[in-house]
This record gives structure tokens, C-alpha cells and sequence, in this order.
């Protein structure tokens, strides 16, 4: 079970500005490990960012993106108390999501 | 004709610009943009965690574990290590400190989780909770204890340390960081001989490193600046780096601790 995301939403005006850091190896498949074989590819693929249940937000990322990485954006309309949530699924599968409410 | 002019003038005042901004201004800048997604935070709330769960063959937290305030106090520990511990009869810093709780409360072999590397094992949880233990003492000055005679010696000893030079180059680590304005590559190298200011040198770690992708402590921070200067690996949490760790804690005193902090 993957580490749980860190995640802050804050509204001003009619936007909010999310951020949000995720803790994910991103191995690239391009890696030796100390014995000479290859680290196989080991990244997220899919983000998806949803408000209040409505999706608001999609990405496809690849083996370029870093070491727990670190996402930010804004969405129009979230007003404080909404609720964000964000999901990641990774190329084993294995995904999580973790939510947080705008401030 | 008149377009080419105004943008070579345009051009030349970036240029004159990108002069003035000098190295430390790009890296600080550098920082600025990643403050507000620091990955030592990811570190924090495992370590948050860790210290809570039970764990290790005696299935008990860390809850009990006394950091020099009392059992169980983290809040400003951090910025009073490496300090004297009575029941262990030994100075001792953060991580040494963590691998005899490990050892006296959960049940484990703290000589094993010495010689295992880091990043792997416990060693990754004794990374976690350095991030979390530092940073409930951010923003709080750095204050080591000098009243007992071993915290002196240990400091006596660990400016030997300090000054000792030796190995293939005949370094020391007063070689880069005894004097202010060097620097390795882009790197600023703090003057450890003296406070070097708040959040710079030892107030600025544990922290995370982006080019390796992982959090390190302050004893991985000492055994790669011996690697550098190609001296033998010092052993983990051995009394040379307890040492060197209180030669530089004193020196900082009352330098504001911004740890977990964030390196290029």
C-alpha cells in the first residue's frame, strides 16, 4: 500500500489553487540496479483530480515525471469547504486516492 | 531595422540583469519555487506515524522514548542534540539516540540497523522519523546543552575532528567549510567554524534531496562529505560523527532550525 499524498487546496476569488506531493518511486525502466540488471519501469500513469465527485482534471504521465512528485493547478469554481480528491493509478496498478477540503 | 535595435537593447539589459543575479540568488530562487512542495513532508507524516506504531519484535511504539526532555517529548528536541544521556552514558545524536530506543523498547538489534545501508530497512525509518522529530522543532534555535563534562570533551573532540586532515587529498572538513565564501561547484559551503546563520549548515538538515530523491539525515550528510574527501566511511552513528555533530550544533547556537529542509 502506497504512502499517503499530502494535499492543500486554498480558495481566492473564484478559483483555487491546488497542490498536491505524492509519494511514488517514478522508476523509469532505464535504471542498472548494483548487480547490472535492469529496474523495471515502475511510474504513475493516471492522475485524476476531482471536485466535489465531478472530474476536473486528467493526466497522463510517463517515466520523465521525478521522484515523488509534486502536482499543481487550479480549478475554477471550488469555493472553500468543497472537496478535492485526487487519484493516481500507477503501471503495476496499484493506485491510491486521498482527499482534501478547500480553505 | 529599428525592431533589431530595441531588441538587442532588450537583450542587453537581460544580460546585464542575468549578471547582477549571482549564484546563491538562482539556487535560492530555485528553492523558493519548490518550498511549497517540499517531498520531506511525505517523510514527515510517515515518521508521524512510525512513531506511534507499535513495531519490532516487542511490539511496542516509540512513544516512551526519551530525546533529552522526558520520555515521549519531540516538540525542541531536535534543536538540543547531540546532548548527554545519563541511561546510556554516552553523547548522543538524534539517529543514535533513535537506534538504542529502537533497541531498549521495541527489542530491535540496533548493531544491525547500524550496518544497514541507507535507504534500505529500518534505516528508512529511522530516516522517516528524523524528518518528523526535526521538524516539530522548526523555526526553534538551535541550543546544545555544554553543562556536562563529556558534551565539552565531545565538543573538544569533534573540532579535532573538524581540523583533521588526512586521506589521498589531505582534506579536512575545515578545508571547505573553515572559512566563509567557498563553494563546491554551485554550491555555497557554510563556515561550520562559527553560527553560519539560520537555516544554513547544520540547522538546515535532515533534509531532501532532489537530485538523489530521498531524505537524508545528518549522519548520511557527514558519510557522504567524508566520501568526498575520500577518507574511510565513518561508522553510523559513531562517536566521530556524534562529535562533529556537537562541534557544529554549539557552534550554531541560536541558529533558527528550518529541518526538514530542501536541497537541490
Amino acid at each position: 500500500m502506497a504512502d499517503p499524498m499530502r494535499i492543500r487546496a486554498q480558495a481566492a476569488g473564484d478559483k483555487a489553487t491546488v497542490r498536491v506531493l505524492m509519494a511514488h518511486e517514478m522508476e523509469t525502466g532505464q535504471r542498472k540496479d548494483s548487480s547490472g540488471k535492469v529496474i523495471p519501469a515502475w511510474h504513475i500513469q493516471d492522475v485524476t483530480a476531482q471536485l466535489n465527485g465531478k472530474t476536473v482534471m486528467t493526466a497522463q504521465w510517463g517515466p520523465a515525471v521525478s521522484k515523488n512528485p509534486f502536482m499543481q493547478f487550479t480549478v475554477k469554481g471550488a469555493k472553500a469547504g468543497d472537496k478535492i480528491s485526487i487519484t493516481w493509478v500507477d503501471n503495476k496498478g496499484d493506485k491510491r486516492t486521498d482527499e482534501a477540503v478547500v480553505s | 531595422m529599428k525592431i533589431v535595435l530595441i531588441a538587442s537593447a532588450l537583450l542587453l539589459t537581460l544580460t546585464a540583469g542575468a549578471q547582477t543575479k549571482s549564484t546563491a540568488d538562482g539556487i535560492a530562487e530555485y528553492r523558493k519555487m519548490l518550498e511549497d512542495g517540499n517531498p520531506a513532508e511525505l517523510y514527515e507524516a510517515k515518521g508521524a506515524a512510525l512513531w506511534k506504531r507499535p513495531r519490532g519484535p516487542k511490539n511496542v511504539s516509540l512513544e516512551r522514548c526519551d530525546l533529552g526532555l522526558g520520555p515521549g517529548v519531540v516538540k525542541g528536541a531536535w534543536v538540543q542534540m547531540p546532548r548527554w544521556f545519563a541511561d546510556t552514558k554516552r553523547v548522543q545524536d538524534l539517529e543514535s539516540r533513535l537506534l538504542t530506543c529502537m533497541e531498549t523498547l521495541q527489542g530491535f538489534n540496533a548493531a544491525e540497523i547500524a550496518k544497514t545501508s541507507f535507504d534500505r530497512g529500518e534505516q528508512e525509518t529511522i530516516e522517516a522519523l528524523a524528518a518528523w522529530i526535526s521538524s516539530e522543532s522548526r523555526g526553534q534555535k538551535f541550543a546544545l546543552p555544554q553543562g556536562h563534562a563529556e558534551e565539552r570533551r565531545f565538543y573538544e573532540l569533534g573540532k579535532r575532528a573538524f581540523f583533521f586532515r588526512g586521506g589521498p587529498m589531505d582534506f579536512s572538513c575545515a578545508s571547505c567549510h573553515g572559512v566563509d565564501g567557498k563553494r563546491v561547484r554551485l554550491q555555497d559551503l557554510p563556515n561550520l567554524t562559527k553560527n553560519p546563520g539560520d537555516g544554513i549548515g547544520f540547522a538546515a538538515w535532515p533534509a531532501y534531496r532532489v537530485s538523489s530523491g530521498n531524505l537524508w539525515t545528518m549522519q548520511r550528510r557527514l558519510n557522504d562529505c567524508y566520501r568526498q574527501q575520500r577518507f574511510p566511511f565513518p561508522g553510523y552513528a559513531s562517536d566521530v560523527t556524534v562529535a562533529l555533530g556537537v562541534y557544529m550544533g554549539v557552534n550554531a547556537k541560536g541558529a533558527e532550525s528550518i529541518a526538514p529542509a530542501l536541497k537541490r
